[in-house]
């Protein structure tokens, strides 16, 4: 975790690392002159001016609409964007998957546990390029054409040509629904809260998952009644080669989803599965004897003590993910790195894509790892 | 053959560029001393450049190198192949990693004047088509609206697709991928509608890697000029000579009738302009640096640029592309040499 530059810090450094840092520096400005200069003498252009340029080329998948004549820096925020999506929403599964085979590794069933371990090794033990690969052969030769495409009932179609389901059509009564939504999760907060509750009164511990569960659908179902019950929905359907209309996941989207989920889960699982272990027998069995079940034991007082454990190397796990999805260019995804590509080869600035790709994922990097820290935060502090 | 990862390749050719001083010109001496010529060629585009399984190069591409090593180097085995990718081919040249790129690449302004290399010849006349199922019946490119269409990225085919797209407003989903095989596989398993790229390298795919190739038709329109040709570094003038005349004194053997098979017997031809080409009267070769021979010996390693297509991607190969565009001057293509003397 990067710690902040404090003046204490900074007076601490001795001065060996002084003397490295200048060397650093110097041989860093040395290569960048060179470079400059050789570039110079064999006619090379260079700069930054071509990201205000016309990109010239269209991209497939883009969650805004992107035209050929937007200019690069247009381009690189599209690709920018689907290195996002494609990590944030792996994060996500890859650690709602982890946990579950985490924590089915300490299940008394021997099947389950057996399972578990069993996809741990498999997942973490073949090459993600391949993995990747697979699920993008499995999706493009198992799959039918988009032509003979399997239709479910609701309009979702399943072919070569990805996933595409029906998207509602934003009406203002969906306004209302989202206030509900909101109402609703406030009110779940308050019961919780509130000084009057079961806890307060008896000790009992309520559950915090039950009212939000029933409270948030609730509102947001009284916000879309009272918004006039809008239904709208805009419909895929076969077009003359693809499917058209509606909302699409693209095979290349998917497969590299896939890859990442399934693969970093097999990492967070043990990631899990050592925090899990850090917590001492005694924490256990005193659970145990409260009379808490074993779920409530887990989720009360397991869980919370080994978290503090699993945050740095989960972290590490995110990081990886968001790096790995640079895979992607070789199953045709058109994220950060492919956008790039094109564009070093489209105007011939090597040294400056490549200077965006490494100041990119850095950023992003950089950007998770403080959001972890900051999560992590709490954590730190309850332990004292 | 060991693969190098893309970017470790790019950027040790970029590390190279920052680590040192630039060497302009005298890569003539250079190539000499040091007995290899290094030429950049494609990782596989059966006609243009192929490895077979013992490690053999051949190709329209593979040619132009030979005979560029039997013409400086008196031996067209004096060479070195870099296989390189789209993205990889001119960072590659630009650091000196190459003498030479001979890699199916099209020739265009901005890759002329704005990447430090310059383009000496056209060797291949070509232009951007479509493949695309029989199934399918389509017969024309502007049926394509709404397809999606399989890319190789670092192509100036990306730009040529999206131009067409603008023009008659098709919409089409473009899927770029990094390698021609992963492009290929892509449109075979049914991906995409279509395949795009210049109309050589879709014969030359249908004829090597369909499963079939007869469930497969190329569209007629081209919806580009794709002029193919090798690139060199900028900055030496006595190397860009060398590799122009070597190809040109191939395009007049073909137009003189010499051939690998009879170059040895022309010496005794009457003919002066026969005679300059294959060094049996002037020196034409002390000019450009080299010897009386070297045209002779280029000849004698691939044969004339007519044989060398027929043999690579025409009628005597499997892929057997029309010379169309491709044939001399006199024969109602564009082929056309200045004059040897």
């Amino acid at each position: 975790m990067p710690a902040p530059l404090s003046a204490k810090s900074v007076a601490s450094l001795n001065r060996w690392s002084v003397v490295l840092i200048v060397i650093s520096l110097l041989s860093l400005g040395y290569l960048a002159h060179n470079a400059a200069h050789n570039m110079q003498i064999r006619g090379i252009h260079s700069g930054f001016g071509f990201l205000w340029e016309s990109a010239g080329f269209d991209i497939g998948e883009s969650i805004f609409s992107f035209d050929s004549a937007d200019p690069y820096w247009v381009a690189i925020t599209v690709g920018l964007s689907n290195t996002l999506r494609v990590a944030l929403l792996g994060i996500v599964l890859s650690t709602v998957l982890g946990v579950m085979i985490g924590v089915g590794r300490f299940s008394p069933n021997k099947l389950l546990r057996a399972l578990c371990r069993l996809y741990v090794d498999a997942m973490r033990n073949v090459p993600l390029l391949l993995q990747l690969l697979m699920w993008y052969w499995i999706i493009t030769q198992t799959l039918p054409l988009p032509e003979e495409a399997w239709h479910m009932s609701g309009g979702f179609y399943l072919s070569k040509a990805g996933f595409n389901f029906p998207i509602p059509v934003w009406e203002n009564g969906y306004l209302w629904a989202l206030i509900g939504c909101g109402l609703g999760l406030f009110a779940g907060l308050c019961w919780r809260a509130y000084p009057g509750s079961p806890f307060h009164k008896t000790g009992s511990t309520p559950s915090l998952l039950w009212p939000l569960l029933v409270l948030i659908p609730a509102g947001t179902l009284l916000g879309w009644l009272l918004g006039g019950a809008p239904h709208e929905a805009q419909f895929p359907h076969p077009g003359i080669f693809t499917i058209e209309g509606g909302g699409a996941l693209t095979p290349e989207f998917l497969a590299i989803l896939f890859a990442l989920t399934f693969y970093t889960a097999g990492f967070i699982a043990e990631v899990v599965r050592g925090g899990i272990q850090s917590v001492e027998r005694g924490q256990w069995e005193a659970a145990q004897c409260l009379g808490l079940n074993r779920i409530k034991v887990i989720r009360l007082i397991i869980l919370p003590q080994a978290l503090r454990v699993m945050i740095p190397p989960l972290t590490n796990q995110y990081l990886n993910l968001t790096k790995n999805s640079s895979l992607a260019v070789a199953i045709g995804y058109p994220d950060l790195v492919s956008i790039l590509n094109t564009s070093i080869n489209q105007t011939g600035r090597a040294i400056e894509c490549v200077a965006l790709i490494m100041a990119c994922y850095l950023a992003l990097s950089l950007a998770l790892a403080s959001f972890m820290h900051w999560v992590a935060r709490p954590l730190k502090q309850s332990a004292h | 053959m060991r693969r190098l990862n893309g970017y470790t390749f790019v950027l040790g050719c970029l590390l190279t560029l920052c680590l040192f001083e630039a060497q302009a010109g005298k890569l003539l001496e250079s190539i000499q001393q040091r007995g290899q010529l290094i030429c950049g060629v494609n990782t596989g585009l059966p006609g243009f450049s192929q490895a077979d399984n013992q490690g053999r190069w051949s190709g329209l591409d593979i040619d132009l190198c030979k005979a560029v090593a039997a013409a400086i180097l008196k031996d067209p085995n004096k060479v070195k192949y870099v296989p390189l990718n789209a993205q990889q081919r001119f960072t590659a040249l630009q650091s000196g990693e190459v003498d030479l790129l001979s890699r199916n690449t099209t020739w265009t302004l901005s890759r002329d004047a704005s990447l430090g290399i310059v383009f000496s010849v056209v060797t291949f006349y070509d232009g951007q088509g479509f493949m695309v199922t029989k199934k399918s019946q389509i017969k024309n490119a502007r049926q394509l609206k709404n397809a999606t269409v399989c890319v190789q990225s670092g192509t100036t085919t990306e730009k040529n697709l999206s131009d067409f797209s603008k023009k008659y407003q098709l919409n089409i989903k473009p899927v770029v991928f990094e390698k021609l095989e992963a492009a290929n596989t892509a449109y075979f398993s049914g991906r995409c509608q279509a395949y795009t790229t210049d109309a050589s390298g879709l014969a030359s795919i249908r004829a090597k890697e369909a499963p079939d190739p007869n469930q497969h038709v190329l569209l007629p329109e081209l919806i580009s000029k794709e002029p193919l040709g090798p690139a060199i570094r900028r900055g030496d003038d006595e190397f860009f000579s060398i590799l122009k005349w070597t190809f040109y004194a191939l395009l007049e053997a073909e137009e003189y009738g010499i051939t690998q098979e009879n170059v040895e017997k022309m010496k005794q031809s009457p003919e002066p302009t026969i005679k300059r080409i294959i060094g049996s009267s002037e020196d034409m070769g002390k000019m450009l640096g080299l010897d009386k021979d070297w045209a002779n010996r280029a000849i004698k390693a691939v044969g004339n640029y007519g044989e060398i297509f027929d043999r690579n991607v025409g009628a005597q190969s499997s892929i057997k592309l029309p010379r169309g565009l491709n044939n001399l001057w006199n024969k109602g293509g564009l082929q056309y040499a200045p004059p040897i003397r």
